[in-house]
């Protein structure tokens, strides 16, 4: 009888190598998905934090009576049309009385924001008293001065291949000699909606959006998907109809998401004549492909429910429907509700089909109801990764960030909830 | 002896071959302090046994008493097992098998095993029997692997039944079938020691009676160690018999004297049905 | 001592319950029927839509035809108004993407998932599985942004290093980023798929002397090939239907190639450009979005049942 050890000696040393190769690759497979990951999100990470600060020069602003409030009157109409415009440019040419030129005044005066005349207004009318007198305010910078100030324009690169001249650098210098240029916290990215302006741009009003369209989404997958799955469950006949139902359901969770867009765009806005661009359509087709997962999640939970808690309300005379509602379903409640803050993070995320239903447009104004337009967060993004401003690229890396908290709170609160919740049958 | 973790050998660590050789009146496996834990919980206390070659061992027991815990410690299946701890000698033809130096794939290739519920591949009847010869490198050319397995399965007592239908499926077997299929699949590498784990449990009569029929003719060749529920089939088919109670080994020794005179109170009690 | 007629054994019951019980069994079936409501609305709209398109631009030429640049007149006399709607190259382009992030996506999937469920232990497994879930939830545009700021500019000078033409908009790179999105997919399902397979046949093997490499690809894998291979069509399906990472990283001119260096359209890009923007809506240039869409739709379901069949006809192997 041959010796078997001795005969596969040399295909033993073989064999395991062969085997540590074969472990090898599965943790090199892991080793890549999550290096990506982490690649991904540490680079985007990295550049969004210049989003979180914004620059700002400060002027000497002379609050002319002669142009503001010729009168005297101090009435708030007039004060509010006047040309506060001129008070900033005024503003500038006294702090660079070396410019000359109407070109060279012109790249002058555009160094701060746009927003600068309207925060001069507001401040005005709000205290008439400052009229006459001479006082130092900050004011947001442009886009292209932040960048500077950030580093993200190469200073030391021929003038011509970078977008500021050697004047407006000159400028910026001087103005940092003097300590009138300070970077503060961009409050403002939380607060304002979008803009033209890169350095005015915020995402409140995609955050408003999201919420608004989320909300509808809830109000309508959530009762609908819980209740289908209670009838699925506890009441359907097993059958032709019950399976053609799980079917459909099944097929529609891998159906893609651009499809429901096409489904939003054909009947809720052009059958039902619904209002383009809402919260309240996206909130519909979001729910359309949210109630799948919410149905799938919500029937997993039912069947957990042991069925001697059923027998056992039967046995003690509650109808069919009773003991649904008042015994099986409250215990399936938590999981429910996972499953339905898992879909919501899905619906968070999702930008095709909103695109079909119009959200693209530009919106500055933060909505206040659902029938007004809005946009997602997802798709300010979307948006922002278009323009070609360069400083709009900080600002996107930022707003996909504070996507990804959310999407991280969302989920934790599904895991406590499941924790907490959780019972052991 | 220090407590052994689950795993084999490292690839790097030289798989010196365990030569066994058997002298005839030596013990072919001898076991001294074995005691082995799961997790927290003790399944063996302290087992001594030796087992000779070529003859039918039993071990017999109630339910839990470990006696296939055991079994699995001697081709080191418990190493399988995260939580599982086995302590003590285990020899195999004077060769420790729980030695630094031993490569747990090819002990596993002389010490095969037979299942309690029949597990053939869902491969086909040819390709069952041929797996451990490819695996270890002992199929040779077409011709003699085509030999070694009709020859496996003519030792099982299966080949007259499948020689026309080797591609079918080997689940398409009957229950007995397939269990005489895992046998052939076993002894196709021609391994020292067959372990089996209540082969019969999971079968009919008839067919119970053709695989203990088939323990006699492989004891020519094959030391066999046969973990049983009934009391009535290890009288049938072994030599030996070991008598296992809540881990502990309680008694052992020629199987007739097991059973006509039992010399602990366990054991008596157990054969005569009081316990178990 | 007054006595009321009290029935001893009331088992009736009273109207009013009843047909509330009624009116909630309706409410719910309704709920039920929502899903199916949405898969008719799918399905007449797009077809709806789509047969409109095909009345202005038959339906060989959108099928077979090889040229895709949707333009239409807005004055009856334009010149270069003449738009050809051929669907093979978004076809291809669809095609060779998916490919693309298949063969990123699968060996990945499938070795994590092997890795998983038959060597890591129970910590590593419990890091692991939710890390890799981390990436199933990262929204696509963020996939998308990735992909045409760092990957595909990476690409393009890496390219250019060793001397290949490479698109600002290859394939290559919408394709790799849309591969690691799917390997958590790959990964869950096959994971799923192998620790199905008995662990008997795993004893049965290393009884015979195996090692765990040879068990898992002689045993385990052909054991759990039909789920195996469900997952993978499953992925797939899912790589065509995706839109954002496409839209962000691949171009939108119709190009046929299998160049995976070249910048191709997709299906899901070109019906994004037809709908975003102002376009009259009975166009045939808006029309043939829903054609795509129906189109799309269509090879989603086929793959979608041929997983689905392949699960249902090979599960009997183990019952």
């Amino acid at each position: 009888m041959t010796d078997i050890l001795k005969a596969s000696l040399p295909g033993l040393k073989r064999r395991h190598a062969a085997e540590w190769r074969f472990q090898l690759y599965g943790k090199l497979a892991i080793t890549l998905a999550l290096g990506f990951l982490v690649a991904m999100i540490g680079m985007i990470g990295v550049s969004s934090i210049g989003a979180f600060t914004q620059t700002q020069i400060a002027l000497s602003i002379n609050f002319d009576a002669e142009s503001l409030d010729p009168q005297g009157t101090r009435n708030p109409a007039t004060l509010s049309q006047a040309n506060y415009g001129a008070l900033v440019k005024a503003a500038l040419r006294d702090a660079f009385p070396e410019v000359k030129g109407r070109r060279d005044k012109r790249k002058l005066y555009a160094m701060v924001s746009s927003d600068a005349e309207f925060t001069l207004q507001n401040k005005v009318t709000a205290d008439p008293g400052l009229i006459g007198t001479t006082q130092k305010f900050w004011f947001v910078a442009s886009d292209d001065v932040d960048q500077l100030a950030k580093g993200n324009i190469d200073a030391s690169l021929p003038e011509t291949s970078r977008r500021m001249s050697d004047k407006e650098v000159s400028w910026v210098k001087q103005l940092r000699a003097r300590g009138d240029i300070q970077r503060v916290a961009n409050v403002s990215f939380f607060t304002s909606g979008d803009s033209r302006e890169p350095e005015l741009a915020g995402i409140l009003s995609a955050v408003v959006g999201s919420a608004l369209s989320l909300l509808v989404c809830f109000v309508l997958s959530f009762p609908i998907g819980i209740m289908a799955a209670i009838y699925l469950e506890e009441f359907a006949p097993k059958g032709k109809w019950s399976d053609l139902i799980e079917i459909n359901i099944n097929n529609l969770a891998a159906v893609p998401s651009i499809v429901f867009g096409l489904l939003g765009l054909a009947i809720f806005l052009n059958i039902f004549g619904l209002p383009r661009s809402t919260p309240l359509v996206g909130g519909m087709v979001l729910a359309l492909m949210t109630l799948p997962t919410i149905i799938i999640a919500s029937r997993a939970s039912l069947r957990a429910v042991p069925p001697s808690i059923r027998e056992a309300a039967l046995a003690i005379g509650a109808s069919e429907l009773q003991a649904a509602f008042h015994h099986i379903a409250p215990l399936a409640l938590p999981g429910m509700l996972t499953g339905a803050i898992v879909g919501m993070a899905r619906a968070l995320g999702d930008t095709a089909p909103l695109l079909m239903i119009g959200m693209v447009a530009f919106i500055v104004d933060i909505p206040s109801s659902i029938v007004q337009p809005a946009t997602t967060l997802p798709v300010q993004v979307f948006l922002w990764a278009d323009s070609p401003e360069g400083a709009f690229l900080e600002k996107t890396s930022a707003a996909i960030m504070v996507l990804l908290l959310f999407l991280v709170l969302m989920n934790l609160a599904a895991v406590l909830l499941r924790k907490k919740f959780e019972r052991r049958f | 002896m220090s407590a052994y973790a689950l795993q084999d050998a490292a690839p790097e660590a030289a798989a010196k071959a365990a030569t066994i050789s058997k002298p005839e009146n030596e013990p072919l496996i001898t076991a001294r302090n074995v005691n082995v834990f799961y997790g927290d919980k003790q399944a063996l206390f302290d087992i001594r046994l030796d087992i000779p070659a070529k003859q039918v061992t039993s071990l017999i027991g109630p339910s839990g008493c470990g006696k296939t815990t055991f079994l699995r410690c001697l081709n080191r299946m418990n190493d399988l097992i995260d939580i599982c701890r086995v302590s003590g000698d285990i020899t195999i033809g004077g060769k420790n098998i729980y030695d630094a130096d031993i490569d747990v794939v090819a002990l596993r290739a002389q010490v095969g095993m037979v299942f309690q519920k029949p597990n053939p591949f869902p491969k086909s009847i040819f390709e069952n029997v041929a797996y451990g010869l490819r695996i270890n490198d002992l199929a040779g050319s077409k011709g003699e692997l085509k030999d070694s397995v009709e020859r496996s399965l003519s030792r099982a007592g299966l080949l007259e039944e499948v020689h026309d239908r080797l591609d079918a499926l080997g689940t398409s077997l009957s229950g007995g079938q397939q269990q005489r299929l895992c046998i052939a699949r076993a002894i196709a590498v021609e391994p020292k020691v067959i372990l089996m784990d209540e082969p019969c449990s999971a079968l009919d009569p008839i067919a119970t009676a053709r695989i203990e029929e088939l323990l006699d003719t492989l004891r020519e060749k094959f030391t066999i160690i046969i973990v049983t529920h009934s009391m009535q089939q290890a009288a049938r088919v072994s030599q030996q018999t070991a008598f296992f109670h809540l881990g502990n080994l309680v008694e052992y020794g020629a199987t007739e004297t097991i059973f006509t005179a039992p010399k602990d109170e366990r054991t008596e009690s157990y054969i005569t049905g009081r316990i178990g | 001592m007054s006595t009321t007629e009290q029935p001893v054994f009331d088992v009736t019951t009273r109207r009013g319950l009843r047909l509330a019980g009624q009116a909630i069994r309706i409410l719910l079936i309704a709920c039920s029927l929502v899903a199916v409501l949405t898969t008719i609305g799918i399905i007449s709209s797009l077809v709806f839509e789509a047969l409109r398109f095909f009345e202005k631009v038959p339906v060989q030429e959108f099928l077979f035809g090889l040229e895709w640049s949707p333009q239409t007149a807005i004055r009856s006399d334009q010149v270069g108004a003449e738009g050809s709607f051929g669907a093979i190259p978004l076809i291809t382009g669809t095609l060779l993407i998916s490919a693309i992030a298949m063969a990123v996506a699968a060996p990945l999937g499938l070795s994590s998932a092997i890795y998983l469920a038959e060597y890591a232990n129970k910590r590593a497994r419990g890091l692991i599985k939710p890390a890799l879930e981390i990436l199933a939830g990262i929204p696509t545009v963020v996939y998308g942004f990735f992909a045409a700021l760092i990957i595909a500019p990476t690409i393009r000078m890496t390219g250019s290093e060793i001397g290949l033409e490479v698109a600002s908009e290859s394939a290559l790179a919408a394709g790799l980023a849309m591969g690691i999105m799917i390997v958590p997919l790959i990964s869950s399902l096959s994971d799923d798929v192998i620790n199905a397979v008995p662990q008997s046949l795993r004893d049965a093997s290393y009884g015979l002397g195996a090692t765990s490499a040879e068990t898992i690809s002689k045993v385990v894998l052909p054991a759990a090939i039909p789920g195996i291979a469900a997952s993978l069509i499953l992925a797939t399906s899912r790589a065509i239907g995706e839109t954002m990472i496409v839209v962000m990283a691949a171009g939108l001119s119709a190009n046929l190639t299998a160049n995976t260096l070249a910048a191709v359209t997709t299906i899901t890009v070109q019906i994004v450009a037809l709908l975003t923007g102002d376009q009259e809506f009975d166009s045939a240039k808006t029309l043939s979005a829903f054609a795509l869409g129906l189109l799309l739709f269509i090879l989603t379901l086929l793959l979608n049942v041929a997983a689905l069949r392949i699960v249902k006809h090979y599960r009997e192997q183990y019952d």
